[in-house]
């Protein structure tokens, strides 16, 4: 190195209120990684944050081609964030098929951080390219950073004898570090992953921090970018703060769910994206008693939770659209035997196998009629990822107290998604009161609290109350096998009484903005960030518009229909092909309009507004 | 509770007020009477006896019996059961299947149940054939089986329930016979002094829909020459006059008559322990060789494999050894945060 100093050339700082910055490159190379890091950083400044991890199912497409193309987008603010952002800003993109992939969506004079090195003939071929975009004047309308990403790297690892097929894993960090220093970002948080994963491997340790300084200090010491950025933070409500995924924030609400109820957790799971998180987590925290049982199948995943619920344990089951599918008789059971359990449908594009990590909105009406004969299902949804844990702990309350299955439907935007998220105070938490029966003295496993309809929950070991429950039909209060006409019809009404008694437990609709006016948004799920951002945008130009979110599918809240009444046109923006709308406009009589994207994609922002100029207009 | 604190139950403890609905002359009428026997000599305190069935004739068993009992769907007991089984080892498990409902839809979880060796007793009731639905062929039902729903004969290979066991690795795999109360009731004791997996194979009558399924079993004349019972440490003889055994040659098994040099040091000595699986296999494929006698009895126990749900604890307890006791509001605060102030 050269022990004369050079002042580093006078750059301009700019300051923004927001940026949306997105890392694509093969599914080697490391681009979720990369995407994380980015978002911890951000997070730890004090960012607003929403993120969309995108990745092929394929564990490892062939190298360069399109199929294998990942990506991972994080749009960070000084004001609120409510999606992952439309556009991007600055795309980074480790070869030629994720340029093609992602180009579309960079903005106009957007920047563009290529890597040089990949861009050989061979490289173009794989992306099916018959020019090179570098050369053929097709990415001039963008600000072009070609850098040799794998030769630098190289060179900044070459005293640690590494052989280059480990030294090129390290190639991201350097992308990494660039990025940084582009955002005027510490790399500390990231120095402080790297030695924590990486323990005990030095060299790794030493490799991956070397490449990412060495991409920062590239940046420095070359005149690369003429602009960095600062995007302050966030003006956030005072507490503290994490970051959290979907799918991380559902299992910590399940282990707080059994904390406040005192019942030990028991999770049913058969591996299936975009679920198989969950189990991952639930089965580090043994700590507090919980059980994570791999099951050998979908049906054995939930008729284990059903046993460990009959035997007293808060019983759940996590999985996915076809993993649904599998378990539809052993949830008309648990409807027949009435018994708690929560299950987590983390929603996919289907129908069959489908697109395993892509996000649909489309299982609502599985959820809510897919079992034979009448078999009536609470149903809740979480509206962002932070707000997956107060669901789980929701679902688990309502599942106890009307002794009910219960089902949340997540899907795969919030389960791999990730906001900025305030800790709860543990204290404040509700409590989840837990009655089981022990007076044998007219004990009857069929009679009903007269508010909630439940029937005790009797559980073996409790001298007396000796029983036997089922899936055939039962007498009303006694439970015993009864075949009769008008018992059945009895059962069958009590049973849709009960869950429809669970909206004493459901919270009026509100709408956000106008409380009356020209449009109502209705929604529910994972659309609630690009619907509130679409509203309030458009209200700043004046419209009257209300948007209720909707986090209880089934019951609905009371006063929804009120509440439809009160503008002159219903909007219910879905990704599906219009299961809630067809629900509003059977149940209410209300000419409620679908808007539907069905392409495993969340929508935008401006998709949602231009529907709403399009209705308004 | 131990045992001395107990009620003296008789079997009339164990019976129910509900009307048996299986037909008359049902095998299942016999299985019932010998659990029931059974179970007030266990010591178990009658709260802590759960009995959990799947669907079919066999699975109506639950509420016969007077202890907590949960009849659930088709094939899913034993994984409703290892669910209860997991968060309440506290509890005594039963599963009350049959051939179609446990080999048949429930097939998978029978082998699975199996060899994660989960502490339930399974009464696997075996009459070759589906009854409740009236009569269509089972997954035990022998090559070219006329019935309901085959009526130019099976194409299906059956399986042979014992074998399958065996093949899943099961710790206690034994079987008996409707009607012989005694080697049933001796059968179930052993079933349930084991701590694991108990796999019991009852041969079952359906008078209605497969009546003399058994027969070569059953009738009096036959039953000594067709018939051998496994007891541990015994020589494996048969016979009206015992006068017949099994010896072993090479990998197979011969029947040999007694007498003429041929004494009992020769034949093969029952070994329920025999850590060997090819062992068991060998003794469970012979009632399929014309000529050689069907054993009943227990084919394989190991006492002191370990036990699912055991496992699954301790490894909770190890985990909260080593990082000490359940605080939520740390699980919610780890890994980066960050404050944000007023």
């Amino acid at each position: 190195m050269s022990t004369t100093l050079v002042p580093p050339p006078q750059r301009k700082r700019e300051t923004l209120e927001r940026a949306v910055i997105r890392f694509c490159g093969d599914s080697g190379d490391g681009m979720q990684i990369t995407g994380s890091q980015f978002t911890n950083t951000v997070a730890l400044y004090g960012n607003d944050l929403a993120t969309l991890p995108d990745f092929p199912a394929e564990i490892r497409a062939p190298a360069g081609t399109l199929p294998g193309v990942s990506g991972f987008q994080v749009h960070f603010s000084s004001s609120d964030v409510y999606t992952p952002g439309d556009s991007v800003d600055a795309l980074v993109a480790m070869n030629p098929a994720a340029l093609k992939m992602n180009l579309p969506d960079l903005k106009p004079s957007g920047i563009l951080i290529v890597n040089l090195d990949n861009f050989e003939e061979m490289d173009l071929r794989k992306a099916q390219m018959t020019s090179n975009p570098l050369e053929d004047h097709s990415l001039d309308g963008y600000r072009v950073f070609p850098v040799e990403l794998t030769k630098l790297t190289r060179a900044a690892l070459k005293d640690l004898g590494l052989d280059a097929k480990s030294m090129d894993r390290c190639k991201n960090f350097f992308a990494l570090g660039m990025c940084y220093w582009l955002y005027n970002r510490s790399m500390e948080t990231s120095l402080r992953w790297i030695e924590d994963k990486f323990k005990g491997k030095l060299q790794l340790v030493q490799a991956n921090r070397m490449a990412m300084q060495a991409g920062y200090t590239y940046c420095e010491a070359t005149e690369a970018f003429q602009i960095t950025y600062e995007i302050p933070p966030a003006k956030l409500s005072p507490g503290v703060y994490r970051n959290i995924s979907g799918n991380s924030a559902l299992a910590m609400g399940f282990v707080a769910a059994s904390q406040k109820s005192g019942l030990p957790l028991f999770q049913g799971s058969y591996p299936i994206t975009p679920a198989s998180d969950i189990l991952h987590e639930l089965s580090l925290y043994k700590n507090f008693g919980v059980i994570t049982f791999q099951a050998e199948d979908e049906i054995a995943a939930i008729t284990a939770a059903i046993g460990a619920a009959y035997g007293g344990a808060l019983g759940i089951t996590t999985t996915s659209g076809p993993g649904m599918a599998l378990k539809t008789e052993a949830l008309g059971l648990a409807v027949a035997v009435e018994l708690p359990l929560v299950i987590c449908d983390i929603q996919r594009g289907g129908p069959s196998t489908g697109l395993p990590t892509k996000t649909e909105q489309a299982d609502l009406l599985q959820a809510l009629f897919g079992r034979n004969s009448e078999a009536p299902i609470p149903v809740l949804a979480p509206s962002t990822p932070g707000d997956c844990f107060w669901i789980a702990l929701e679902a688990s309350r309502i599942a106890i107290k009307y002794m009910v299955p219960v089902i949340v439907l997540s899907d795969g935007y919030l389960a791999n998604g990730a906001e900025p998220w305030k800790i709860p105070d543990v204290s404040q938490l509700p409590e989840i009161p837990v009655n089981f029966e022990n007076n044998p003295e007219g004990f009857r496993p069929y009679k009903r609290n007269p508010e909630t309809l439940a029937r005790p929950w009797a559980i073996p070991g409790t001298p007396g109350l000796e029983h036997r429950i089922g899936g055939l039909e039962k007498q009303d209060v006694s439970g015993n096998v009864n075949y009769e006409p008008l018992n059945h019809e009895r059962m069958v009404r009590l049973r849709a009484q009960k869950v429809a008694a669970v909206v004493q437990d459901v919270p009026d609709a509100i709408p956000a903005g106008d409380e009356s006016g020209d449009l109502l948004i209705v929604a529910w799920g994972s659309t609630f960030g690009p619907v509130t951002a679409a509203v309030r945008a458009q209200r700043a130009k004046g419209r009257r518009i209300g948007h209720v979110h909707l986090r209880h599918l089934n019951p609905l809240p009371k006063n929804l229909g009120d509440v439809l009444m009160r503008y002159d046109r219903v909007l219910v923006p879905e990704m599906n092909m219009g299961q809630l709308v067809m629900l509003l406009r059977a149940k209410y009589l209300v000419d409620a309009v679908g808007y539907n994207k069905i392409q495993g994609k969340p929508f935008k922002q401006s998709e949602i507004e231009h529907k709403i100029e399009e209705l308004l207009d | 509770m131990s045992s001395a604190t107990l009620p003296p139950y008789a079997k009339k403890d164990f019976q129910t007020d509900q009307e048996i609905r299986w037909c008359p002359g049902c095998g299942d009428y016999a299985i019932l009477s010998a659990v029931q026997s059974v179970f007030p000599e266990l010591g178990i305190p009658k709260e802590k006896l759960v009995v959990i069935s799947g669907i079919g004739c066999s699975s109506r068993f639950p509420y016969y019996m007077n202890t907590f009992g949960f009849h659930t769907i088709h094939g899913r007991a034993p994984a409703i059961a290892t669910g209860l089984k997991i968060t309440r080892p506290d509890l005594e498990v039963w599963v009350a299947t049959g051939d179609g409902d446990s080999l048949s839809i429930g097939g998978n979880h029978t082998i699975h149940m199996l060899r994660r060796n989960v502490g339930l007793k399974v009464l696997m009731f075996n009459n070759r054939i589906y009854g409740l639905t009236k009569g269509q062929y089972s997954p035990t039902s022998e090559v070219g089986k006329k019935t309901k729903s085959t009526p130019y004969g099976t194409a299906d290979r059956p399986f042979n329930p014992i074998a399958l066991a065996l093949g899943a690795n099961a710790t206690f795999v034994a079987r008996s016979v409707d009607i012989f109360q005694q080697h049933l009731k001796d059968t179930l004791r052993k079933a349930a002094a084991h701590k694991g997996s108990a796999y019991v194979e009852i041969l079952q009558n359906c008078n209605i829909f497969n009546d003399h399924a058994w027969e070569s079993f059953t009738e009096k004349d036959a039953r000594s020459e067709h018939v051998v019972q496994l007891e541990h440490g015994k020589p494996l003889i048969f016979g009206k006059n015992r006068d017949k055994g099994l010896r072993l040659n090479g990998l197979d098994l011969e029947v040999v008559s007694l007498g003429n040099g041929i004494t009992e040091k020769d034949l093969l000595v029952h070994d329920q322990h025999n850590p060997q699986p090819a062992y068991a296999f060998l003794l469970a494929h012979v009632e399929e060789r014309p000529g050689l006698p069907a054993p009943i009895g227990v084919f394989r126990w190991w006492p002191d494999q370990p036990r699912y749900e055991d496992t699954v604890a301790a490894q909770i307890r190890d985990v909260q050894a080593q990082r000490g006791t359940a605080d939520l509001g740390k699980l919610l605060h780890a890994g980066d945060t960050w404050e944000v102030h007023a």
